[in-house]
């Protein structure tokens, strides 16, 4: 109900503004989890296009030459950075896009993760930083930041959109504080299909185990799953969750084989569609915690 | 490491190594006389084009239905067999032969379903359905696969003496009366139900591999269409054992280790088989006569 009179005050809101469809900005983003956070920000001041759409993966994402025109329309870019979308700089120089391209991420503490790889262990940047409430805060102001220079003449709703979605963010981070520490400390323990959650584990005190690496791109072998099993049993891990974009077949046969049942679905590098549980930023957190927390409590 | 230990422990220890294993097996019970027949038509390339003329049909039915097992099954076995059906009457009526109207009726179902897939905008990991892994085989899989295998083993019974007359004389069985089409059309859905169940396991490119490579390497040993058979069941049987177990103890992915190492098989057939292998050719042996 509350959201209903909440699109309706918004959309009464848009009808009152006083911008001409034309003055929009027009604005791409990488992900729908940016894509997200920048029309929050933007509101009417902007058309938000999406790359990467819900439950989309930005890892193994190939755009299309319809992404290259979009791109090419654009007023302004906004990436996450760290190594997620290693395909941007490819199609920006494609389309031949010159306008700014906003890494979301910038001044972020990054984690780096050991991945192995047949046998050889690389170190690369943890690009899932948004995981991380207090991240999305410094995501907050470098959006908040770019459309100003963008737009100067709208620079008091920015700030004024940005400073009420910093709030709720930090709500929401005290909100996962609170509700992870009623977790006994030896039970934060999950597993799950993709390794997205480093930020989030090192935020709030989960240890996140994982059957694949870092990128969704390898196969996972008869010997990984072995090795995962055996941990299952070893650790006596009951949390174990599917991930929206990595087969959960795979994960299906792991807890068939060692008794546990599943957690449900976690959204950690995409959204969910507009009616799914997990439609924006936020809902993501609110999705997932319930959730952790359900699974790390039947932990032994 | 023991003999134990490299062998027997792994599929002891761990209950989706036996699923795999018994997934391997059952589809090369079937998908092995399935090649033999392929072989002997000269329709060894036909399995690969079916393959991909299944995709489009599974993609379908995981966008309408999400990760069923029937879905996509239904969806791949009905888009095989238009195609299989389509090319048949197609190269039945007109002057064009079989292949090539194949090659235009599966071209077009794989631009269908590829069409489809990137139409409908969401980048889920379709490879990982569509490429399969026999890791993540489940119980419904299993019966799927094992249903489908004994029916081809049964239908292949029923069928064996008209369908070789039909593999090394079409002209003799439409004289005799026997219905050679009727044959012809039975095998083909054969063909495509084999493809299916291997796509539930391996993915729809390693069932091929599993039909194919063993029914070619069995090509070198053996002449009888019964023992073509068994020699490819056996080399298929390997293939999935070792392949199993490699991806087990190095770490490999599992559906590329089944198809290499049936592969090597192959290779190894090439050159030492009994029946026109390399040596046999380049160095025969003196025939003595007693």
């Amino acid at each position: 109900m509350t959201r209903l009179l909440a699109a309706f005050s918004l959309a009464l809101a848009l009808l009152a503004s006083p911008l001409s469809a034309a003055e929009k900005l027009k604005i791409v983003a990488s992900f729908s989890v940016l894509g997200d956070m920048v029309k929050q920000i933007a509101g009417s001041h902007a058309d938000v296009t999406t790359l990467v759409g819900p439950n989309g993966d930005a890892h193994t994402f190939e755009p299309s030459p319809s992404d290259a025109k979009t791109i090419a329309d654009a007023d302004l870019v906004f990436i996450n950075g760290l190594g997620l979308e290693r395909w941007m700089q490819g199609l920006a120089k494609s389309a031949g896009y010159k306008g700014p391209l906003t890494i979301a991420s910038e001044g972020v503490k990054t984690r780096t993760m050991v991945e192995e790889e047949e046998g050889n262990n690389q170190t690369v940047t943890d690009p899932h930083a948004w995981q991380d409430l207090e991240n999305g805060l410094i995501y907050v102001n470098n959006i908040v930041a770019a459309l100003t220079k963008a737009d100067p003449a709208d620079e008091a709703d920015y700030k004024f959109a940005g400073d009420a979605f910093a709030a709720t963010l930090k709500a929401l981070d005290a909100n996962v504080r609170e509700q992870i520490s009623t977790v006994p400390r030896a039970k934060r323990r999950v597993i799950t299909s993709h390794d997205a959650f480093g930020y989030f584990g090192a935020a709030y005190g989960v240890k996140f185990l994982a059957p694949e690496g870092l990128s969704t791109e390898s196969e996972a072998s008869a010997g990984d799953i072995a090795k995962l099993i055996a941990q299952i049993k070893r650790e006596g891990i009951k949390a174990l969750f599917i991930e929206n974009v990595a087969d959960p077949r795979m994960i299906e046969m792991i807890g068939k084989e060692t008794g546990v049942k599943l957690g449900g679905a976690l959204y950690s590098d995409a959204l969910s569609p507009p009616d799914g549980p997990a439609p924006h930023y936020v809902d993501m957190f609110k999705n997932n915690v319930p959730k952790l927390i359900a699974g790390m409590m039947d932990n032994e | 490491m023991d003999v134990y230990g490299l062998l027997i422990e792994p599929f002891l220890a761990y209950s989706f190594m036996r699923r795999a294993l018994v997934a391997c097996l059952a589809l090369s019970l079937g998908c092995g006389p399935i090649g033999i027949f392929l072989v002997l038509r000269r329709m060894s390339l036909m399995g690969d084009a079916m393959s991909h003329a299944i995709l489009p049909g599974a993609a379908v039915g995981f966008l309408v239905a999400g990760f069923s097992l029937w879905a996509m099954g239904a969806g791949g076995l009905i888009a095989g067999l238009a195609v299989a059906v389509l090319a048949g009457a197609v190269s039945r009526a007109t002057t064009l032969k079989e292949d090539a109207s194949l090659a235009g009726f599966y071209l077009i179902s794989l631009a269908i379903g590829v069409l489809i897939v990137s139409k409908k905008g969401s980048n889920v990991d379709l490879l990982h359905v569509l490429f399969g892994t026999i890791l993540a085989v489940d119980n419904a899989s299993l019966i799927l696969v094992a249903s489908i295998t004994s029916l081809t083993l049964i239908v292949l019974a029923l069928i064996y003496r008209p369908l070789i007359v039909e593999c090394f004389d079409p002209g003799f069985l439409r004289a005799a009366g026997g219905g050679g089409s009727a044959f012809h059309i039975a095998f083909l859905i054969l063909v495509v139900l084999n493809l299916v169940s291997g796509f539930q396991a391996l993915g729809t490119l390693m069932a091929v591999g599993l039909m194919m490579l063993p029914a070619a390497a069995a090509r070198l040993w053996a002449s009888e269409v019964w023992s073509l058979s068994l020699v490819a069941i056996a080399i298929g049987f390997i293939s999935g054992i070792a392949g199993l177990l490699a991806s087990y103890h190095f770490n490999l992915p599992s559906g590329p280790a089944i198809v290499l190492i049936a592969g090597l098989q192959y290779l190894l057939s090439v050159v030492l088989g009994s029946r026109g292998g390399l040596m046999k050719q380049y160095f025969p042996q003196p025939h003595y006569h007693t």
